[in-house]
């Protein structure tokens, strides 16, 4: 029965687990982009620096993705200069919606874990690379982020499996990704169970694949002689 | 400036009690699977490794709006066979039991993860220590690693906290009358999306705030004894 | 001993489960309550609407009480086989796909999907003539089906979440017309938000809407009985009378 039912949709199955992973590349690598000078600054010592980051951060972990997407799709579509703005294509499209409500939300997360990791450093190691007539910013660059990128891997890879999933609620503003493309299925032949089970052995399957691929990358920054020394 | 919220308000606020309700449920759920998950990958026993393993990959693996779904409409079986054990044949799984079940899984896996970061990042010197000192292993468990570990763990359990209250808006596809739910409600009434999901953000980062308050005295109090680091 | 462990097991699972075996007689009528003027919700939270009416009238006539429970439209059939409730009131259409899954009683009102469009704009429903054009509709719905399989990939269809999120589309610019139920578009089309746009072209397909329950299950006969009844006694008519000016039977 399960074998029957996922030889039939298949391909529809696929479609839309390419839409999930386009969806989920684009946000993260965007995300990450835009949470460097984020949690940076998050991380100064000088409170006007830190306080604008503060409040974007606060306001997206803040608020649930689902109520972001909906703001985003519907809310500002009610309004006419958004609609007769330059920028109305792309809102106008529930895929860039969705790429830019998770690229925003996500940001907010890295940023908090570079914050962690760039506080996780040992004071002595920045103080060392002080001491030897490193710039501050040669600091930064040369020691602070690669140090502050091995620290921060792990959840940085949690938080790609998260936005793999969290692709899920773009269902909700018509996109048919896995989740969509499942419950439009569902919608046709009611073996509710069965095709949600199918959809969750395919999320597995990708999740699966990029924890393994971070496990390499892992390994290969050498991340585990950097922790627990 | 007042915003008209057409009579929604007590909705919403009994709404915002439901998923305060509900997290702190997971939560509670949550925190027992996880450390329960830690344990086990952390032990010394291959197959209480291969089985914490499993449960936190299997569960990470697959999104929580799945979960919901699945734990709803696919328990069904399973809760009448249990029904019919205790004598009660029409046993149905709540909409609330199925949400804490689900967010619980989900919370309980991911902090699997943390609290197995938490585990390995204590110095091998410490539990040598303790063993030095004539200690029994839970003991040691539970004088030495256990304080530690939620020093290290707080962090991350506070960041799965704040994912796991926004996760509370999924259950509002099964039909429980949360925020969100009651927000969508109040769209289809008064067809004033912009309104209604902001009102509803503001009172998630209003809980948001709450739990960050709570969070940054749990850390203080956690963090006594310990450089600040720059 | 062993009578009381069963009662401390049954005491631990009514604390988890909502047990509904104490109360025999009473029913429990799921509906989705995001479709006005069928199902909705007032601002006390109490779901109104003319499915919801039809359903206390039968509940009435059988005798027993009746409780409303509230389902995603997506998972409602799931959930009537789920047990969550007894039957399905929600303006659920007759389809030989969904009498695969459940049973239908007779009709308590007949459906038809008519498309909308702004009124400025000149709208025809042939293959050609839509083509790149974007309709919208509720996933899971009639109009959904009956989209995919006229058009196929021909269009481009967008499915919704809620009727409601398709108007908010419409009116945002997002969506060139919108195929729905004829009454639920009625209903829109009078609102502040509707004012500028009309139905287009003939009703595309006509249905029968019925009360869904569980395969075999006995409620059905009954309800075909009540629902006879309040068609008889004028019951029907005033709660019709109520929503729409004309007979939608």
């Amino acid at each position: 029965m399960v074998w029957e039912l996922l030889l039939k949709w298949l391909p529809k199955l696929i479609q839309g687990a390419t839409l999930t992973l386009e969806l989920t590349a684009l946000s993260v690598i965007a995300g990450l982009i835009l949470a460097i000078p984020l949690g940076i600054a998050r991380s100064s010592k000088l409170w006007y620096v830190r306080s604008l980051p503060y409040g974007y951060i606060f306001f997206f972990r803040g608020t649930p993705l689902l109520i972001q997407l909906f703001l985003v799709y519907y809310g500002l579509g009610q309004f006419e200069v958004v609609r007769e703005s330059v920028l109305w294509p792309y809102l106008r499209s529930p895929f860039w919606c969705a790429v830019l409500t998770m690229t925003l939300h996500t940001a907010a997360y890295i940023a908090e874990i570079l914050r962690g990791a760039i506080q996780a450093i040992p004071p002595g190691e920045i103080e060392a690379a002080r001491a030897l007539g490193m710039s501050r910013f040669k600091t930064l660059v040369h020691i602070m982020l690669p140090r502050a990128a091995r620290i921060g891997l792990p959840a940085y890879s949690n938080e790609v499996i998260l936005m793999l999933k969290a692709s899920s609620l773009a269902s909700t503003v018509t996109l048919l990704e896995l989740t969509g493309m499942t419950r439009t299925i569902i919608a046709r032949n009611y073996q509710t169970v069965d095709m949600f089970l199918i959809a969750g052995v395919i999320y597995l399957v990708m999740s699966f694949v990029l924890i393994q691929g971070f496990k390499l990358l892992e390994r290969w920054l050498r991340v585990d002689a950097c922790q627990g020394r | 400036m007042t915003i008209d919220l057409y009579g929604f308000g007590p909705l919403l606020a009994a709404g915002a009690l439901m998923t305060v309700k509900l997290a702190l449920s997971a939560l509670c759920l949550g925190l027992v699977l996880g450390l329960l998950g830690a344990l086990a990958k952390t032990s010394p026993y291959k197959p209480f490794r291969w089985l914490g393993g499993t449960y936190s990959t299997l569960v990470r693996g697959v999104p929580e709006l799945l979960w919901v779904l699945l734990i709803y409409f696919g328990s069904v079986n399973a809760v009448r066979a249990l029904g019919e054990l205790i004598g009660m044949p029409d046993l149905t799984l709540s909409a609330f039991a199925a949400g804490v079940l689900a967010l619980g899984l989900c919370f309980g896996a991911y902090a699997t993860e943390v609290f197995r970061g938490a585990i390995l990042a204590i110095p091998k010197g410490h539990r040598e220590a303790g063993m030095a000192l004539g200690l029994s292993k839970p003991r040691i468990f539970t004088k030495l690693v256990l304080p530690q570990m939620w020093r290290i763990a707080l962090p991350g359990l506070g960041n799965l906290f704040m994912i796991l209250m926004k996760d509370t808006a999924l259950v509002s596809v099964i039909g429980l009358e949360e925020i969100m739910r009651q927000a969508q409600n109040a769209v289809t009434f008064t067809k004033q999306p912009f309104t209604f999901y902001m009102v509803a953000a503001v009172m998630y980062l209003g809980l948001t705030i709450l739990a960050m308050g709570t969070l940054y005295v749990l850390e203080r109090r956690a963090a006594r004894g310990f450089a600040r680091r720059t | 001993m062993q009578n009381y462990k069963k009662l401390l097991l049954a005491a631990a699972a009514t604390l988890v489960f909502s047990a509904n075996a104490l109360a025999v007689e009473k029913l429990k009528m799921g509906i989705e309550a995001a479709y006005p003027p069928f199902n909705n919700k007032d601002a006390s939270g109490t779901v109104v609407g003319f499915d919801k009416d039809i359903g206390e009238a039968l509940c009435a006539k059988m005798k027993v009480e009746c409780e409303v429970v509230t389902s995603d439209w997506d998972g409602i059939i799931p959930a009537l086989n789920a047990k969550k409730f007894d039957f399905l009131i929600s303006s659920l259409s007759v389809t030989d796909e969904r009498k695969q899954a459940v049973d239908f009683t007779d009709r308590y009102y007949s459906n038809m999907q008519q498309f909308i469009a702004p009124k400025n704009v000149d709208f025809k429903y042939d293959k050609a003539s839509l083509k790149g054009k974007t309709i919208g509709t509720q996933r899971a719905t009639q109009a959904a089906t009956w989209l995919e399989d006229t058009y196929g990939d021909d269009i481009s269809i967008k499915l919704y979440d809620t009727q409601e999120n398709a108007y908010l589309d419409l009116t945002s610019g997002r969506l060139d017309a919108i195929l729905a139920d004829k009454y639920a578009n009625y209903e829109w089309l009078k609102s502040k938000d509707g004012t500028d746009y009309e139905f287009k072209g003939e009703p595309v397909q006509k249905d029968e809407v019925a009360i869904a329950v569980r395969k075999g299950d006995p409620l059905r006969a009954k309800l075909n009985l009540a629902l006879k009844e309040i068609i008889e006694d004028g019951t029907y008519k005033k709660i019709n009378d109520k929503y729409f000016p004309f007979s939608i039977y």
